[in-house]
C-alpha cells in the first residue's frame, strides 16, 4: 500500500517537474521561434543558444517584490496566480505519455482534464476582479465569455471522439487508434468509425485549444494594444511568472489532448516504425503542435471580441453538433 | 459598431487611456466614458509633450529655428523642414539651384516611405500582429542608413538650408537608392501577401469607423484620412511647390471611407513615392547645391507669408508674419495630425474599444507633432 502511495507521489512530482520545465523552456522556444520568424537573433547570450535564459528570468522574477495595489482584494489577488498554475499541473497527472508512462490513469481521464481546464478561467476572473483595475476587469469579462463560448464546441468534439472509442479512459482512446496513421481519429479510414468529417473535428478542437489557452489570434484577454496587459496588469514578480507559466502549461495540456484524441497518442504513424518507443512519437507530435501554436501567434493579427464569439456560436458549435449526430448515426449503422 | 446599443448613462465608467498606453503611441491621453466595451464619449487630452515651438520661432533667428522643425514629427522630419525653407526662400526671394530642389524632393520622398513603413508596422501591431513591424523596420533601416550617409543624422535631420542643402549626394547614395527601389517593391508585395490579404485583418478594418467627407472637411483632415474618404486633395498636386510638377505620379484616393481605405491609401503612397524617387534620380541635373548670391543675414521684408507642403502626415502649413527684423513677428505652424486627431472624439462614439483603437492607429498620430 505504502509502495503504491510512494509510486503515485514520485509520479506526481515528475509530472509537476515536466510541466514546469516545459513551461519555462517553451518561453525560450517561443522567443527563439519569434526571432526566427522576424529575422533577428533572439535570446542568445546566456548559455549556449540562450538556454540559460529561462532560469535566469525565473531568478529575476523571484527577486522582485510582489506589490499589491491599494484597495485590492488581497486573498483573491494572491490566490489567482496559484489557481492559474495548479489545474494545469494537475492535468498532467492523467496524461498517458506512452503505454507505461502515466502518473495515474483514471477511467474518467477526459472528464478530469476538462474539469481542471474549466477552473483555469476562474483564475483569470479572480485576477481581474481583485486587481481593482479597469483594464484587468474588462479583460476578465472577456476571458469568461471566451471560455464559455469555446468550451462548448470543444466538449462536443470530445464527446464525438469518446463515442467512437466507447470510453472516457485516455489510454483506451489511444489504444483504439493503434495500427497506422489511417487508424488515428484525424483520418479514421481504417479505424472503427470511418467518419470522414473527423479532420474538420480536429480543426475545431485545435481552434478551441487556441482560444481556451488565450493564444493569438484569440488572445483577447491580454490584448496588449488595448488592455495594456489584461488580467495580469497589476501583477509583478512571481505572480506574473505563475500566470505566464500557467499559460504555457495550458498550451502543453491542450496539445497533449489534441495528440491523444486525434493524433493517436504514442502510436507510430506506420506499423513498421513500431520499434521506436512510444514516448518519442508522443513528444514529436506534441512539439509539432506547439510549434504550430508559436507559428500562428507570430503570423496573425488579433480577432475582435465579437468576431471571436460569432465564430464559436455561429460556426463551430453548429458544425460540431452536426458532426456529433453524424457520428452517432455512423456508429449505429456499422 | 454596427449594432445599435442602448446606452444607460448611469452605468458608465471613465477609462483613462494614456498618457502612457501602448495604443496611443506617445503621450496622448484619451478620456473615455465607457459602457462595458462600448465608448459613450471620448475626449482627447493633449499637451503632455508641448515644447513651445511656435514661441521659439518668435525668439530665435531664422537659421536658429531650422532644427526645431525636425523635432516636430520625428518620423517624417524632412517634410517639415522643406516647408520652412520654402517659406523663407519665398519671403526673402532666394533662388534655389535646380539640383538642390531635386535632391530635396528625393530626400523628402525617402523620408515619407520610411515614415509610412513605421506606421504600417505600428498599425499592424495595434491590431495584434507583431512580426510585420520587424519587417517594416528592416526596410526602414535601409532608408535611414542612406539618409544618415548624406545628412549626418538618422531621425532629426537638419539637412536643408535657405537656398539649398548642407551636403551634396554622391554616387554611393545614388546606387543605394537605385538598389532600394526594387527591394522595396518586393517587400511591398510581401506585405500585401502577409497582411492585406489576411482575413482577420480585413474583418477588423472593413467598414470600421466610416468617416464621411463632411466630417473630414469639418475638422480639416488631410493625408490618407481625407483621401480614404474620397477627397482628392494632395498639396503636391493641388498647390504645387518645389519640383513636384515635373514628376509623373498619382494621388491614391479610395471611396470606402473606412479604416481599410486609409490603410490602402498609405500603402499605395509608398509605391507612388518610389516612382517619384525613380524619376528624380533619372532627371537629377548637375550643378551647385547652394545659390551663388545669398543674403548674409536672413531678414524677410515685412509681410504675411504662407507655405503649405504635403508631409507624410498630411498637409502642413506654416505662416510667417515678418516685421523685417531678424526674428519673425509671428510664426504659426499648422500641423496635420492635430486636425486628424480631433476627428477621433466625435467618430468613436458607440464603437467598441478595440475598434476605436484600431481606428486611432489608422489616423497615424505622432504626438509631438500635435503638441508642437
Amino acid at each position: 500500500m505504502s509502495l503504491t502511495l510512494l509510486n503515485v507521489i514520485v509520479a506526481v512530482v515528475i509530472a509537476i517537474a515536466f510541466a514546469a520545465l516545459n513551461a519555462a523552456y517553451l518561453v525560450w522556444a517561443e522567443r527563439r521561434g519569434a526571432a526566427r520568424i522576424q529575422r533577428r537573433p533572439g535570446p542568445n547570450i546566456n548559455g549556449p543558444f540562450g538556454l540559460l535564459q529561462p532560469p535566469l528570468d525565473g531568478i529575476k522574477l523571484m527577486a522582485k517584490q510582489l506589490t499589491i495595489p491599494g484597495g485590492a482584494d488581497k486573498v483573491l489577488f494572491i490566490a489567482a496566480p496559484v489557481l492559474a498554475m495548479f489545474p494545469a499541473i494537475m492535468s498532467f497527472v492523467t496524461i498517458p505519455f506512452s503505454e507505461s508512462i502515466v502518473a495515474k490513469n483514471m477511467n474518467v481521464g477526459v472528464l478530469m482534464i476538462f474539469a481542471f481546464a474549466s477552473t483555469g478561467s476562474m483564475a483569470l476572473v479572480f485576477a481581474g476582479w481583485s486587481s481593482r483595475n479597469k483594464y484587468a476587469m474588462m479583460s476578465s469579462v472577456r476571458a469568461v465569455s471566451q471560455a464559455v463560448a469555446y468550451e462548448i464546441p470543444m466538449l462536443i468534439t470530445t464527446i464525438t471522439v469518446v463515442m467512437i472509442a466507447g470510453s472516457t479512459d485516455l489510454m483506451e482512446i489511444v489504444r483504439q487508434q493503434s495500427g497506422s496513421i489511417l487508424h488515428w481519429n484525424i483520418f479514421p479510414v481504417l479505424g472503427n468509425s470511418h467518419n470522414l468529417l473527423m479532420p474538420m473535428s480536429f480543426l475545431i478542437f485545435f481552434t478551441c485549444t487556441l482560444a481556451e489557452t488565450n493564444r493569438a489570434p484569440f488572445d483577447l484577454g491580454e490584448a496588449e494594444s488595448e488592455l495594456v496587459a489584461g488580467f495580469h496588469t497589476e501583477y509583478g514578480s512571481m505572480g506574473f511568472g505563475l500566470f505566464f507559466m500557467g499559460e504555457y502549461a495550458n498550451i502543453v495540456i491542450g496539445s497533449c489532448m489534441t495528440t491523444i484524441l486525434f493524433l493517436g497518442g504514442w502510436n507510430a504513424p506506420l506499423p513498421f516504425l513500431g520499434f521506436i518507443p512510444g514516448i518519442f512519437w508522443f513528444l514529436l507530435k506534441l512539439y509539432l503542435l506547439i510549434a504550430t501554436f508559436i507559428w500562428i501567434r507570430w503570423t496573425f493579427p488579433r480577432t475582435t471580441i465579437y468576431g471571436l464569439l460569432n465564430l464559436s456560436w455561429k460556426i463551430l458549435i453548429p458544425l460540431s453538433l452536426f458532426n456529433l449526430l453524424f457520428t452517432a448515426g455512423l456508429i449505429k449503422v456499422f | 459598431m454596427n449594432s445599435p446599443i442602448k446606452l444607460q448613462p448611469d452605468e458608465t465608467f471613465i477609462l483613462n487611456v494614456g498618457p502612457q498606453h501602448p495604443a496611443t503611441h506617445g503621450v496622448l491621453r484619451v478620456k473615455m466614458e465607457m459602457n462595458g466595451e462600448y465608448i459613450v464619449n471620448a475626449e482627447t487630452v493633449i499637451g503632455y509633450i508641448h515644447r513651445m515651438h511656435e514661441k521659439m520661432g518668435e525668439v530665435k533667428t531664422y537659421p536658429q529655428f531650422l532644427m526645431n522643425l525636425s523635432r516636430m514629427d520625428y518620423l517624417g522630419a524632412l517634410g517639415y523642414s522643406h516647408g520652412h525653407v520654402l517659406l523663407i526662400e519665398k519671403a526673402s526671394g532666394i533662388e534655389v539651384p535646380e539640383r538642390a530642389e531635386y535632391i530635396r524632393a528625393i530626400m523628402v520622398e525617402l523620408n515619407r516611405v520610411a515614415s509610412h513603413l513605421f506606421w504600417f508596422g505600428a498599425f499592424v501591431m495595434d491590431l495584434g500582429g507583431f512580426s510585420p513591424l520587424m519587417y517594416a523596420l528592416q526596410d526602414r533601416e535601409y532608408i535611414l542608413d542612406m539618409l544618415e550617409a548624406v545628412t549626418g543624422s538618422r531621425l532629426t535631420y537638419c539637412y536643408f538650408r535657405f537656398g539649398g542643402l548642407y551636403n551634396d549626394i554622391d554616387d554611393d547614395f545614388i546606387s543605394a537608392a537605385r538598389r532600394f527601389i526594387p527591394r522595396m517593391r518586393k517587400s511591398l508585395k510581401k506585405y500585401h501577401k502577409l497582411v492585406t490579404g489576411n482575413i482577420i485583418f480585413h474583418k477588423r478594418l472593413e467598414g470600421i469607423a466610416p468617416l464621411s467627407q463632411e466630417m473630414c472637411r469639418k475638422y480639416g483632415a488631410s493625408s490618407a484620412v481625407a483621401r480614404g474618404s474620397g477627397i482628392n486633395f494632395d498639396v503636391r498636386k493641388n498647390e504645387p511647390y518645389s519640383v513636384y510638377p515635373e514628376f509623373d505620379f498619382d494621388i491614391p484616393v479610395f471611396h470606402e471611407c473606412d479604416s481599410l481605405a486609409r490603410y490602402k491609401v498609405r500603402m499605395e503612397e509608398i509605391e507612388q513615392s518610389l516612382r517619384i524617387i525613380e524619376q528624380g534620380l533619372d532627371k537629377l541635373p548637375d550643378g551647385p547645391i547652394m545659390p551663388e548670391k545669398k543674403p548674409k543675414l536672413i531678414k524677410p521684408p515685412p509681410g504675411d507669408y504662407y507655405q503649405a507642403v504635403e508631409t507624410a502626415r498630411g498637409s502642413f502649413g506654416i505662416r510667417l508674419v515678418s516685421d523685417g527684423g531678424k526674428t519673425p513677428y509671428r510664426l504659426k505652424l499648422r500641423s496635420p495630425t492635430y486636425s486628424n486627431m480631433h476627428l477621433f472624439d466625435e467618430s468613436c462614439r458607440g464603437m467598441m474599444i478595440m475598434d476605436a483603437l484600431a481606428f486611432m492607429g489608422s489616423l497615424d498620430l505622432v504626438i509631438p507633432e500635435i503638441d508642437r
